[in-house]
């Protein structure tokens, strides 16, 4: 896979633009996404990278596209799996005390992970356009999650069918040159795929823990 | 003295046009086309909707949602303008761009407005929802142009609309078991807030001395709850300091009464006096109006006390005679004549329990739980126009607390019915309810 190394640099180090962007600004996208307490992590990869972009002053530097959508991605799934194993599988499956469900405010109910996941989504694209985010699959519950373009089209047909891999390509949409990321969604509890293959409007009813269920599209705007 | 007469012909001209355009009153001229009747009693208010001159979509953009927001985040908005800012939408967004507003709903086109106030383009849908058929095989052969105007879906609010809900309310009985509006509980409120609150006779009213008021003020007061919730003269007339205003406003009543004042501005009866932009404007008057109203109430200039009386503050008159002395369209003037009526004049005559009289109110400023509020608070919605269309908006918010959801859905389908005031059984029968069931029993 090509290594996209975009990062120009200038002398002086805070200077430093990711993606014709300044970083600064990067850094804070990165940071609207630590919700779930996951700070943690991508802090880490901050000062990381910060160290890396103050350490040498000669060499361009920085982190590619691919680290960062690779870094993103650890954080939205960690805090999807934590959701879906310690609230929604526990109390919805195990514990019995509360449902899960796609109309939660009317019912009372947990909000299911998938919405979760798009409600972070849309707070994070109402902040910032250095990269969004969402979950599709090819046997979607909601038809709208399903795969619009060329590349979210064989990128989720490739994470299927070449099980721990990702995808990375490029694609021009809107007159905007993006990187984007294909990272497979696995059914991480029981309640992933039960409550798929029994829900009214899925296509697929086969779904076993352990398997691809979908995956995590994650684009990041390159060039000018 | 060719060149001097038009050179003054210029300047004249320049005054004239400027003079236009700087002059609120003036600024009619400016109007390029006619305006919704949404948006015709401010469109002397340039800047309510172009907030700044040269401003662009963005800002025409957070015009709108500075006043429509709220009420469409409330009405959890199904398309929202962050499902479509996510770049995998770039291709749906050429065709229609579904992140502003004045994509469909545009102004100054009044003769391209749709029943439902805003323009609106027909078949829309289709560019997102194209192959619905293949999921839907009831909806194979229903054109797209039926979406919205079959009483099926709605763009933005589909509360009372989404498939569980149907099925889940399918079997209700046209009238529910305990059919009542909910009781309003602002002196609750209060003494949540101020602890208790002492009712104050003749004697405690504070008005000054100087000043000579009829009994029949005093008495009017003393039978309010202002009276019984402590509230004094100076309350209203000295409610901003310490100079006593003979005819306090808005701004003294929305002291206290913060929702009821915030949604009033919100509404057609309020918004011209809202403090946004180049407003506020004089009061609306059913003058100004496009809807059929009495001749003799036509100069009437819409505040508080227009609905409300001054002193009285009689909430059983403004929810039903204080609009009927101005509208005078045939839904208002069939009424009296309503099966609804009947159950006010039922609940007047202390035959029938608090809250089962249906009034005008009752159903155009419904009472909500915590509109705009937090707590338990029940308020009246002043914002007329909060869910009146598309009328399916209404079914959850008012219909229900008295009706099935099958017997409200068809009710607000018939035209006819809605014309003489609910007088009759629905004609109308929408469909959806049977195609949820139907798909649930596969
Ligand atoms: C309680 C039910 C429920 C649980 C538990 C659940 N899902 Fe979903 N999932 C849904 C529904 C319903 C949607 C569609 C929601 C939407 O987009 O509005 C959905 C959407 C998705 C999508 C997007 C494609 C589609 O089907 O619309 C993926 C991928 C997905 N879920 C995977 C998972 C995984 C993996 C888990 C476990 C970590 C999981 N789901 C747990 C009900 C559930």
């Amino acid at each position: 896979m090509k290594q996209l190394k975009l990062l120009t640099k200038n002398s002086k180090s805070e200077k430093v633009s990711v993606w014709g962007r300044s970083s600064v600004k990067a850094w804070s996208s990165i940071a609207d996404l630590s919700y779930v307490g996951t700070k943690g992590a991508v802090f880490g990869l901050a000062v990381t990278a910060g160290l890396m972009m103050t350490g040498c002053e000669s060499e361009p530097q920085g982190i590619s596209p691919q680290q960062f959508t690779d870094a993103l991605h650890k954080v939205m799934e960690s805090d999807r799996a934590v959701y879906t194993k310690q609230v929604v599988n526990r109390l919805a499956k195990e514990e019995k005390v509360i449902k899960a469900s796609e109309h939660f405010m009317d019912e009372k109910a947990l909000p299911l992970p998938a919405q979760m996941f798009r409600f972070g989504a849309e707070m994070v694209a109402g902040k910032t356009d250095d990269f969004s985010y969402s979950l599709q699959s090819l046997w979607p519950i909601n038809k709208q999650n399903a795969p619009v373009t060329e590349v979210e089209k064989t990128g989720l047909k490739f994470i299927a069918d070449n099980p721990g891999q990702n995808y990375y390509s490029e694609e021009e949409l809107g007159g905007q040159k993006y990187f984007t990321a294909v990272y497979p969604d696995i059914a991480v509890a029981p309640v992933c795929a039960s409550c798929h293959n029994e829900h009214k409007d899925t296509p697929r009813t086969d779904f076993k823990i352990g398997d691809v269920m979908g995956g995590v599209v994650i684009r990041v705007p390159v060039g000018s | 003295m060719k060149w001097l007469s038009w050179g003054l012909i210029s300047i004249l001209l320049g005054v004239f046009w400027g003079w236009s355009l700087f002059t609120k009153e003036q600024n009619a001229r400016y109007l390029i086309g006619e305006t919704t009747d949404g948006h015709h009693q401010i469109e002397l208010a340039c800047e309510s909707c172009h907030l700044e001159p040269f401003g662009g979509a963005e800002l025409i953009q957070e015009a709108c949602t500075n006043c429509h927001g709220a009420e469409l985040a409330r009405a959890d908005d199904s398309h929202p303008k962050s499902k479509f800012t996510d770049p995998r939408n770039a291709a749906r967004i050429e065709v229609l761009d579904a992140r502003y507003c004045v994509t469909c709903h545009i102004e100054h086109r009044n003769e391209e407005t749709h029943e439902m106030g805003v323009t609106l383009p027909e078949d829309f849908c289709f560019y997102c929802h194209e192959d619905i058929g293949e999921d839907r095989p009831t909806h194979k052969n229903v054109p797209f142009s039926d979406c919205l105007t079959s009483g099926c879906h709605n763009y933005h609010d589909n509360r009372a609309l989404y498939e569980d809900f149907l099925v889940k309310h399918a079997d209700q009985a046209a009238i529910g078991l305990d059919p009542h509006q909910p009781m309003r509980n602002l002196l609750e409120q209060v003494v949540a807030e101020k602890g208790a609150v002492r009712p104050l006779t003749l004697n405690e009213a504070d008005k000054p001395q100087t000043l000579h008021v009829g009994s029949e003020v005093m008495d009017d007061w003393l039978q309010t709850s202002h009276a019984a919730a402590g509230v004094n003269c100076s309350g209203c007339h000295q409610s901003s300091g310490s100079t006593w205003v003979d005819k306090p406003g808005l701004e003294s009543c929305q002291s206290c009464h913060q929702q009821e004042a915030e949604t009033f501005l919100q509404g057609k009866h309020g918004m011209r006096l809202a403090g946004s932009g180049d407003l506020p404007l004089s009061p609306m008057t059913p003058a100004m109006g496009r809807l059929p109203f009495k001749t003799d109430a036509l100069e009437t200039e819409l505040t508080c006390t227009t609905c409300h009386g001054a002193h009285r503050f009689d909430t059983w008159k403004a929810a039903v005679e204080s609009c009927l002395g101005c509208h005078n369209d045939e839904h208002s003037r069939n009424y009296p004549d309503s099966p609804h009526a009947t159950l006010r004049e039922l609940e007047h005559q202390g035959l029938a329990d608090p809250g089962t009289g249906v009034s005008c109110a009752t159903c155009h400023m419904p009472r909500l739980e915590s509109a705009g509020l937090g707590g338990e608070a029940i308020q009246v919605m002043h914002n007329q126009n909060d869910n009146l269309r598309p009328n399916e908006k209404m079914i959850r918010s008012v219909c229900m607390d008295c009706h099935g959801f099958p017997f409200s859905l068809d009710a607000l389908a018939d035209p006819e019915l809605i014309r003489n005031n609910f007088k009759g059984q629905p004609a109308a029968h929408v469909e959806s309810i049977d195609w949820a069931t139907g798909r649930r029993e596969e």
